[in-house]
């Protein structure tokens, strides 16, 4: 899940100050789980925009605003309202406000931050666990990411900063995740696992921009064509 | 190499530390460095932006270090430096005559007067050990030969007061596997649970220096318990420090530092003190400890 939160309403207003009718889509994915970017806060990110004096040509709230067929198809069911509109106000997260924008030929105006990859642990409370390095090694921790948990991402365990109950000189609020890995692979007979040392991380998996594309897919629909 | 032959000789090493200023002036911290590190320590590690507080850099005040007849000890984190950087600055070091290499992880960014700096960490200490084994060994990181040979005499560090303590000596294990030829630790304040680590690690067969800091005040001593990690400084010490005058803290700051590396002495092969601009005080705590 992408874990969101909105932009301050000021920062908003002006981000659209110039314009007078805007369009405002939400996305009923992570948005609406972190409440955010639903049905309730696109209408009443409506209610504000229309207090503030500005027109609300329409709003809609895509079921994936990260999926281009779907914001295509419903951008043409929303064509009339979309076109009147000076700018879109998106309430989702970056993907979706740029696959909106890209794909409907609008301009739009962020109305979220994208905060980062997390668990919602409750309504309220999320925490990131996975920074998709493109290298998991969830298999050498038991489970447990250090790549995002550990604040120094280090591999090879905790550095010297982790107090006794457990917490990270960074941010006495968080765990140190290296002591959470050291204490379940102890308790499961593991710390060979800890033991043995890692290598650096190829972070040539992470360079931007990244894009995957089914090579090996389109080969065999390619030989499945030539068999034809 | 007189760290490495100090310590082969098996007698007990004494290492100094400075913290470059902030700014070019260097002038005072290499008088300070020549008349109380001579003859009085083996060798003086240059911090690397110690907390993450810009300065002027370890190599450079290391290699002044150099001119005026000092080994000098090249800290290096992987804090603000990605591989490339920390080879290249691997091999500028050797150029300039460096020798002894400290490789540590860093402080984070955060604790420092930089916060809004991004991270590096494209490595890790252990990682760095390697990286320092491999160019030794005539190659780089990606397996590429090296033109001329650096020669390094690496070393590690180790928190021996941290609670638990298992993940440190797992992580001390990896390091020596990975080259570390000595460690200096972290602040020790409690001689037992110093002499219960070294029974842990006496087996590993690498020599470490106990790490002294010297305590400035009362006040600095609570400041350490609450925000620096591995490092407990005994409620009594602090009461002691506490009871005199300001005008004899150092006085009492020396004896408690003497106490202490007296107190160890007998358990590790030597002492790092980080007197965190008290200079002047090294000798007086060397002198105390030896009386």
């Amino acid at each position: 899940m992408i874990i969101l939160k909105q932009k301050n309403f000021e920062d908003i207003l002006e981000a659209l100050s110039g314009e007078q009718k805007i369009f405002v889509a939400g996305c009923a994915d992570c948005a609406t789980t972190c409440k955010v970017g639903g049905e309730e806060e696109v209408a009443e990110m409506k209610k504000k925009l229309e207090e503030a004096g500005f027109q609300v040509t329409g709003t809609y709230v895509f079921d994936t605003a990260c999926l281009s067929g779907e914001v295509r198809q419903k951008g043409r069911d929303n064509e009339e309202a979309l076109k009147e509109a000076d700018s879109v106000l998106v309430l989702a997260c970056g993907t979706g406000a740029q696959t909106i924008g890209d794909l409907l030929g609008v301009t739009i105006h962020p109305g979220l931050e994208s905060l980062f990859i997390g668990e919602v642990v409750r309504l309220g409370k999320y925490q990131e666990k996975c920074r998709a390095c493109g290298e998991c090694i969830l298999e050498y921790t038991d489970g447990i990411c250090p790549v995002t948990r550990c604040s120094k991402g280090l591999l090879n365990g905790p550095c010297g900063g982790y107090s006794k109950d457990g917490k990270c000189e960074v941010d006495p609020d968080k765990d140190c995740a290296w002591l959470l890995i050291y204490e379940r692979l102890k308790e499961r007979g593991h710390l060979d696992k800890m033991k043995t040392p890692r290598e650096p991380k190829d972070y040539s998996k992470m360079l931007s921009p990244r894009q995957l594309v089914w090579k090996k897919s389109k080969e065999k629909a390619k030989t499945a064509g030539g068999t034809k | 190499m007189k760290l490495q032959q100090a310590l082969d000789s098996g007698g007990f090493v004494v290492t100094g530390e400075i913290g470059p200023p902030k700014g070019t002036d260097l002038h005072s911290a290499l008088e300070e460095a020549k008349e109380y590190y001579t003859d009085n320590v083996v060798a003086v590690n240059v911090t690397d932006l110690q907390s993450s507080v810009l300065r002027v850099g370890s190599m450079a005040v290391c290699h002044k270090l150099l001119d005026i007849g000092i080994e000098p000890i090249y800290q290096m984190t992987c804090r603000d430096r990605n591989r490339l950087a920390l080879q290249s600055d691997l091999l500028s070091a050797s150029v300039l005559g460096l020798e002894n290499v400290l490789a540590l992880t860093g402080d984070h960014v955060p604790l420092g007067d930089h916060p809004q700096a991004k991270p590096v960490f494209d490595i890790d200490s252990v990682q760095l050990l390697y990286v320092i084994e491999a160019l030794r060994q005539g190659k780089d990181m990606a397996g590429n030969e090296l033109s001329g040979v650096p020669s390094f005499f690496p070393g590690a560090v180790v928190s021996p007061c941290a609670e638990p303590l298992e993940p440190q000596l797992i992580k001390m294990e990896k390091k020596i596997n990975a080259g570390a030829k000595f460690f200096q630790t972290q602040a020790v304040y409690d001689p037992g649970a110093f002499e219960k680590f070294m029974d842990k690690v006496r087996g590993f067969g690498v020599p470490v220096l106990v790490g002294i800091v010297l305590l400035k005040s009362a006040g600095m001593a609570k400041f350490m318990n609450e925000n620096v990690a591995g490092v407990s400084v005994p409620d009594a010490l602090i009461k002691e420090l506490g009871s005199v005058d300001k005008k004899d803290r150092k006085k009492k700051s020396v004896e408690i530092a003497a106490r202490l590396l007296r107190e160890m002495k007998g358990m590790c092969q030597g002492a790092h003190i980080m007197p965190l601009g008290w200079d002047s005080e090294v000798p007086k705590v060397l002198a105390a400890a030896t009386a």
